[in-house]
């Protein structure tokens, strides 16, 4: 199954190849990765999705928290959360596909940030399943290219 | 005050209660040795950084006080990292300062760089690249913290040369505390209750301790837990020495190369209380088939250990200190007065354990002439009468001393289990005598393994340390060529080491002594003089070829599946 772990760590140098070495010493899998800083100065926030069963994703979420520069760990898998990704493609939109890639573009509430003779630049954010279904979608008029940020999540607010 | 960054260094060192450095010069650490001879530290010169780390591994197993090693920048740190991927598998608190190149060349493929903090980062618990003195003082204190507490092990700090060079004020700090890094020391007491619960009702208990219980102290909490509730004790390679062998409840070591009794009672229980280990499959054998009739109690201060490999019903993060502790409070607070005492509940268990025991006890076929290995470590520990620090080499040897050496008390049995490195067992003697000056160190050995860090007869000679090194010769390296015998045909390649040195002679031109052994008759007499020396001693006794180390559990069968002899 899929996961969504959130990490806390110090923003220091090394931290990041600590935690990828972690993932390939011991074979886990990383689908997305994602590092930012965060509000506060010496604290970067990474979002990792991976897969694996509930044994293996606990022995994941034990080790990073086991790192001497993790502050937090959380799987945000089975807790009420928002997840988006921002992609951009380059789409072939020559002519007469224009018309109809701008139709898409419109209704999955994408913009178009660069736009060209032949091709459009994209950007769209959304859930994995949006951003996978886009490119279905736009796969016909010829998909030229693509940048992915990678899942970032947040807990949702207390509903009750 | 101003200092350098080597003062800061051999100062915070002192600060520390370092008393010995086990170390190997090179240029990139020339600025540190330079000062050393202002500061109250003993320095130990390895004849190679293989042996400085596992020299200060072995310090710190036997004393358990963090374990110090210098060595340069390069070759000298890349020398170091099969000793500080020792330590880690073991959990050993030792720290490593490596010289580094100065700051502006480090990425240049400068003379003698490499990224030390790179390499070791999946074999240390933690390291550091100081890159600004005034960084100095407060990462020693961390290094200190991290090595000793938790979990323990190696923590490595790499300081550039102009780091070293350069000054700032010095101020060590007194008290530390890491946001991200807060070990739960004390146990859940809910989960305290319910291992209590278990305790009482359970009908064929068992104590598996690990490492951890010497790591934490515990020895005598666990004694206690053992002696009152009258469970049957096994432990792991990591743990003999944590509980006496003299005493009836010891059924031996579990595992690959365990007794019968152990194997079979970890296989029969209902309860197992797994105390401060991590179910390595050199213990479990087969995972599917590993004690599938108990109620699994698992008590480490590492949650990574806790559901590894095996399910667990009651986990219990903390360190086995405070757990015995709290347990025992439990079980003294509230004695059920209806229930039966744990001797009468045990019974029939006890019963079947010790008949096990009798059954099939660790033994050896001592009828012809050659030497038996057993009967060797069985001499040195009447000779010793359990008192001795052992250390070993890996191979046959080792699992020899761990079955026959009746250890009676933790820290005497040091040896490397999770990373079985050939070449450890004697510049571990090297510290641990260091550590240990008035105890009798004894290195048992195999004709291959002692090769690979024999280089530091030198260092024992030099510092009059009266190690012993007893190699249980086969002129093989045993252990590869009892898997061929068993498990492939006999086909012995690679294994028969025909081209051997005189290791009598060899100890005599490092300036030890050296005897060689033929006969079984003279076993104890030549073992006894050698003990006698105060001097470094090599006794090379000649063994019987082909022995094969036993009860044996195939890797990957079931560990009732024992290949007895
Ligand atoms: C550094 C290293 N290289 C290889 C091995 C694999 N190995 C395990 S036991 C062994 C044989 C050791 O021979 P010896 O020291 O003579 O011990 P014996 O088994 O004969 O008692 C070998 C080669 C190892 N454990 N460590
Ligand atoms: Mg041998």
């Amino acid at each position: 199954m899929r996961h969504i772990l959130s990490i806390l760590v110090e923003d220091e140098p090394g931290v990041l190849s600590r935690v990828a070495g972690l993932f390939s010493g011991r074979g886990y899998n990383i689908e997305t990765l994602n590092v930012a800083p965060t509000l506060t100065e010496d604290l970067s926030m990474m979002t990792i999705t991976t897969e694996g069963d509930e044994a293996i994703v606990e022995q994941i979420v034990k080790q990073l928290r086991k790192l001497v520069t993790t502050l937090k760990v959380v799987d945000l898998t089975g807790v009420k959360s928002v997840e988006r990704e921002m992609m951009l493609l380059r789409v072939d939109a020559e002519g007469s596909k224009r018309a109809e890639v701008l139709r898409i573009v419109d209704i999955f509430r994408c913009k178009v940030v660069d736009v060209s003779l032949d091709e459009l630049i994209i950007e769209v954010t959304g859930t994995q399943d949006k951003l996978g279904a886009l490119i279905n979608l736009l796969q016909r008029f010829g998909i030229k290219e693509i940048a992915r940020t990678g899942a970032v999540a947040m807990r949702r607010g207390m509903q009750e | 005050m101003e200092l350098t960054g080597a003062q800061i260094l051999l100062e915070s060192l002192r600060r520390e209660d370092v008393d010995v450095v086990f170390g190997f010069p090179g240029g990139a650490v020339i600025d540190i040795y330079d000062q050393l001879p202002n500061y109250p530290l003993r320095h130990v010169l390895a004849r190679h950084e293989q042996g400085a780390i596992h020299a200060a591994d072995g310090y710190a197993r036997a004393s358990g006080r963090v374990g110090v090693c210098l060595v340069t920048s390069g070759p000298g740190a890349t020398n170091a990292v099969t000793g500080i991927a020792t330590a880690y598998m073991d959990s050993v608190p030792v720290v490593v300062i490596t010289g580094q190149v100065p700051t502006p060349l480090i990425g240049n493929d400068a003379f003698q760089e490499v990224d030390i903090v790179g390499i070791t980062r999946p074999c240390t618990k933690h390291n550091y690249l100081v890159k600004d003195v005034r960084d100095l003082a407060g990462v020693i204190k961390e290094a200190f913290y991290l090595a000793a507490t938790g979990r323990p092990g190696p923590v490595l700090i790499d300081l550039p040369k102009d780091v070293q060079q350069a000054r700032c004020e010095y101020k060590y700090p007194k008290t530390i505390k890491m946001r991200s890094y807060n070990p739960t020391y004390t146990p859940n007491p809910k989960q305290v209750a319910k291992v209590a619960d278990v305790l009482r009702k359970a009908k064929k208990p068992i104590i598996y301790a690990g490492g951890g219980v010497i790591a934490s102290t515990a020895g005598d909490d666990l004694v206690w837990l053992a002696r009152s509730q009258q469970i049957p004790v096994t432990a792991t390679l990591m743990a003999l020495g944590c509980f006496p062998a003299n005493d009836s409840l010891w059924v031996g070591m579990l595992g690959m190369h365990g007794t019968y009794a152990a194997n079979m009672a970890i296989s029969h229980a209902d309860l197992i209380l797994a105390i401060g280990t991590r179910f390595d499959d050199r213990v479990t054998g087969k995972l599917s088939e590993f004690a599938k009739n108990a109620k699994i109690v698992h008590i480490d201060i590492d949650p990574t250990s806790i559901q590894k490999n095996v399910p667990v019903h009651i986990p219990v993060v903390a360190d086995c200190k405070s757990f015995l502790a709290a347990l025992r409070g439990h079980l003294e607070a509230a004695p059920a007065e209806d229930a039966p005492a744990p001797a009468e509940r045990h019974a029939a268990w006890l019963g079947t354990v010790a008949a096990w025991k009798t059954e099939k006890p660790l033994t050896y076929d001592q009828n012809g002439g050659a030497i038996k290995p057993q009967y060797v470590v069985e001499v040195i520990s009447r000779l010793t009468k359990g008192e001795a620090v052992i250390t070993t080499e890996v191979g046959q040897n080792q699992m020899w001393a761990a079955q026959f050496y009746q250890f009676l008390r933790p820290r005497s049995f040091i040896s490397s289990g999770g990373l079985g490195t050939m070449g450890f067992g004697f510049p571990a003697a090297i510290g641990a005598q260091m550590a240990c000056p008035d105890r009798l160190v004894i290195d048992v050995a195999g004709d291959g393994s002692i090769q690979m860090c024999i280089q530091e007869l030198a260092t024992a000679v030099c510092y009059d340390l009266p190690v012993k090194i007893v190699i249980l010769n086969n002129g093989y390296l045993g252990m590869v060529r009892q898997w061929q015998e068993l498990f492939y045909k006999k086909n012995y390649c690679a294994t028969c080491l025909d081209v051997a040195p005189d290791f009598v002679k060899l100890a005599e031109a490092y300036g030890a002594a050296g005897y060689r052994v033929t006969d079984p008759a003279q076993v104890e007499s030549v073992l006894a003089e050698a003990f006698a020396l105060p001097k470094t001693v090599i006794v090379d006794v000649v063994i019987d070829r082909e022995e094969n180390v036993a009860p044996m559990v195939p890797a990957g069968k079931s560990i009732t599946e024992m290949i007895l002899v």
